[in-house]
């Protein structure tokens, strides 16, 4: 049997595993994901190894992935005897040559730097006691920044491909009834029951079926598919493994997003390790039947995450979608029936073999059961990505886990969902989040990016930017999508510069309903999202923007100006003139206080935020022709 | 820095289409764009005759996707992140001032060479907001101001580099 064997084998993974945790020799882990990496986690994997190696210290380094902590990058996480392991946070060279001379080699854990304890602890606060670690419940991101993402014993010391040898033992029709009991529907964002789709396809006539990752992460704001791909390749390739066994598939793809080579590097370097070590390849784990898997890399073309675009996009074409029916699971790459899910739902689906269908079901809410994750960006302390139980609410998500809001700034909305999503509001704050509920709020789960504003982000211009990516993303095949988000395109602009009228927000609410019928595929379908919502949430900004020139938020640049209150200003300090790409801004030649030109101007805003606080003389105004207050006419009136 | 004669770019581009022989016409355009930086007009026309279709449905296929550039990037390589988190917080500023002090717009290159400029959806470092990446440098936190000291540090950088090179 399957099961036999492959116990023998991540026992003895689990015996090295946690040896190699003793400390003795200690073992220090940097996280060296992308995100990582742009802290500068690469300089303190360097510094950590001379320091290791200048002292003579045996000690084993290892790069992992993200522990999806990134507000507080580079981590480093450390084994050493005598001492509880410890996640140190923000960790520079320096403080990495600290730690290797003070914990390390010294036993002494460098208490100032450290984020928490791995376990419970009697010494430090521990991660699981900290809101933005224990608030979370890990089921797809558990080993992630824990493990060495594509070694074998790391995977198979901690569950991965122990999901593939059940599904082997179980055989492929109770394979899809326990996916089935689980409840796991589609974690890409449309929610779709994966059971349907896998038995799809095992019951559509053909002789060679295909199984394919969706890995073109497009949301230009969301990462957890790359993280998970960069930290724990095994478990995305189990799942594959999984659904391949249940429909008949031989032949996998994971199609990777050009923009992410590091992860492409990684998931390719599994699947070399599992086809050498016998799990892929000729026979799965040595006893089932073949598949093989291989890597594709995307050209960067946002519509390429529909699925028939994708497919097209694999057989090395324009990815442009295609009426359906029929669906991908019949008639799908090169014609044959085709299982397309996302990086984060094969995850899953290796997740529920390996815990059974009870353990995936037991978390969740209504019809929309696991977990969910998602990437928090923009306004809010605690950036990174965050695991939550699908049905919790966003007020959770934001402030218990996140942290609220930075410096005392009040919260605006959150953007859920990237392009094809939405915006929510305060009112919807105890909404709870999963398919149904955002559906109904006329937002979307979709890609799980989650967007904080604060009351300094203007609503018109956040649906000007989405529009203007997804206009530029079309593919150009209907023409609702091609030309009408270009001319909802074209009103955004005229009223984010001032010159909107009131009809122009009735024409785009037409155009929103046109567009979105008359799409194929979700790109158009879903593109006027964010305009439907903010009108719908935040009317007034608009009206503001077309009746009165104002930006309540003070963004539009042609609605605004900036001016240095000469009262607040010090005048010996030239901070303000040195940060100004445009050189604008001049010396009063009597009183050395400083003053913006305003024909020069560009808005950049830079001077406002090079002043320091103590100060804070830099103000934006809108309308452009508001006075300041005890700012003569003259002065202030240069629209 | 010099550019290669036409002679040069037609002996690259044949070494770069022999030895990139692709599965189909999105990696092959991908290897010889790995190897040359960009996609010469030449490239399609062998790429077609290879794949035994018309150079339109290769050039079809280049022009769809954003990853493809047809003409030479310069020496230094600027692409400013316009994902939404860099988006809000403030990298429209950070790419007009790469506009301004290069003097040239996206997918354009300084008379120099020294210098092209792109702008891209999301390199994900959200948490570094607004971002720009030089080369394979990540740079996080930029004001309009920094583009100034980064032009001048890569400015320094080459001048040691042409002086090292005497």
């Amino acid at each position: 049997m399957a099961n036999e064997a492959f116990e023998r084998r991540a026992a003895e993974a689990r015996r090295q595993w946690s040896l190699e945790r003793s400390g003795d020799p200690p073992l220090v882990l940097v996280g060296t994901a992308t995100c990582g990496r742009s802290a500068g986690a690469l300089a303190t994997l360097a510094a950590i190894r001379e320091e290791a190696a200048r002292r003579s210290i045996d000690l084993r380094i290892v790069e992992v992935g993200c522990l999806g902590h990134c507000y507080a990058e580079p981590l480093v996480v450390v084994y050493a005897r005598g001492a509880e392991p410890v996640c140190y946070s923000r960790v520079t060279p320096g403080i990495g040559t600290a730690i290797v001379r003070r914990h390390v080699a010294g036993g002494e854990p460098v208490v100032e730097h450290l984020l928490g304890a791995l376990g419970p602890s009697e010494l430090f606060p521990s991660l699981a006691d900290l809101p933005r670690y224990g608030g979370e419940t890990r089921k797809l991101l558990a080993r992630a920044g824990l493990i060495e993402p594509t070694r074998l014993v790391d995977a198979l010391a901690n569950g991965t491909w122990s999901g593939l040898a059940r599904a082997l033992d179980l055989g492929p029709e109770r394979v899809i009834e326990e996916v089935r009991r689980a409840g796991l529907r589609g974690l890409g964002g449309a929610g779709f029951p994966t059971w349907r789709k896998w038995s799809a396809a095992r019951a559509a006539p053909a002789d060679v079926r295909y199984v394919v990752c969706n890995a073109d992460e497009g949301d230009p704001g969301a990462f957890m598919d790359r993280t998970l791909l960069e930290s724990d390749p095994h478990r995305v390739l189990e799942g594959m493994a999984i659904a391949a066994f249940a429909v008949g598939a031989v032949e996998g793809f994971v199609y990777v997003r050009a923009e992410y080579p590091l992860a492409a590097r990684r998931v390719r370097e599994a699947i070399e390790i599992a086809t050498r070590e016998g799990i892929l390849g000729e026979r799965l784990l040595g006893v089932g039947p073949p598949f093989r898997i291989q890597v594709d890399e995307g050209a960067g073309a946002f519509v390429c995450g529909e699925s028939s675009a994708l497919l097209y996009s694999l057989e090395g074409k324009r990815g442009m979608p295609r009426v359906r029916p029929p669906r991908s699971v019949e008639r799908g790459l090169w014609g044959r029936p085709t299982v397309l899910n996302n990086v984060k739902t094969f995850a899953a689906a290796a997740t529920v073999l390996a815990e059974g269908a009870d353990a995936w079901a037991s978390v969740g809410t209504g019809t929309s059961r696991g977990t969910a994750i998602f990437a928090l960006a923009g306004k809010v302390v605690g950036t990174g990505l965050v695991e939550v139980p699908l049905g919790t609410t966003l007020r959770q998500i934001v402030f218990q886990i996140g942290g609220g809001v930075p410096r005392g700034r009040r919260f605006k909305a959150a953007l859920i969902g990237g392009p094809s999503g939405g915006c929510l509001p305060e009112a919807t704050l105890d909404l709870p989040v999963d398919f149904d509920s955002l559906a109904a709020a006329g937002g979307m789960l979709g890609s799980g990016g989650l967007i904080v504003l604060d009351e300094d982000d203007c609503m018109v211009e956040v649906a000007r930017y989405f529009l203007e990516f997804t206009q530029r993303e079309s593919c150009g095949k209907c023409t609702f999508c091609r030309i009408g988000t270009r001319h909802m395109l074209d009103l955004l602009r005229r009223i984010t510069e001032g010159n909107g009228s009131l009809e122009d927000l009735d024409r785009l609410e037409t155009l929103a309903e046109e567009v979105r019928d008359g799409s194929l595929c979700n790109l158009g379908a879903t593109a006027p999202n964010p305009v439907r919502t903010t009108l719908r949430w935040f009317r007034d900004e608009y009206v503001a923007h077309v009746t009165e020139k104002r930006c309540p938020a003070k963004v539009c640049r042609a609605l605004i100006r900036f001016r240095i209150d000469p009262d607040r200003c010090a005048k010996g300090c030239e901070i303000c003139v040195r940060s100004c790409p445009v050189q604008c801004i001049d010396n009063d030649p009597h009183t050395r206080k400083k003053i913006i030109d305003p024909e020069r101007c560009v808005r950049c805003g830079a001077c406002q935020a090079a002043c320091p606080p103590e100060y804070d003389a830099v103000a934006r105004l809108s309308p452009r022709d508001t006075p300041a207050p005890g700012e003569s006419r003259r002065e202030g009136g240069t629209p | 820095m010099k550019a290669p004669t036409p002679e040069e770019v037609t002996a690259l581009v044949r070494d770069a289409v022999d030895s990139c022989e692709g599965r189909h016409a999105i990696a092959w355009l991908q290897c010889i764009q790995a190897r040359l930086g960009y996609i010469p007009q030449e490239a399609i026309e062998a790429i077609a005759g290879r794949l035994g279709v018309p150079a339109a449905t290769v050039y079809g296929v280049a022009t769809f996707y954003h990853q493809f550039r047809f003409t030479p990037p310069g020496k230094h390589h600027v692409r400013v992140c316009t994902g939404t988190a860099c988006h809000i917080r403030g990298g429209q500023s950070i790419l007009d001032e790469w506009r301004r002090r290069l003097g040239i717009r996206e997918g354009e290159v300084t008379a120099d060479r020294r210098y092209s400029l792109e702008s891209v959806a999301c390199v994900g470092c959200c948490a570094l907001a607004p971002v720009c990446v030089v080369g394979e440098t990540v740079h996080g936190r930029m004001t309009p101001n920094t583009v100034g000291d980064l032009l001048t540090r890569y400015a320094l950088e080459d001048e040691r580099e042409e002086r090292g090179g005497e």
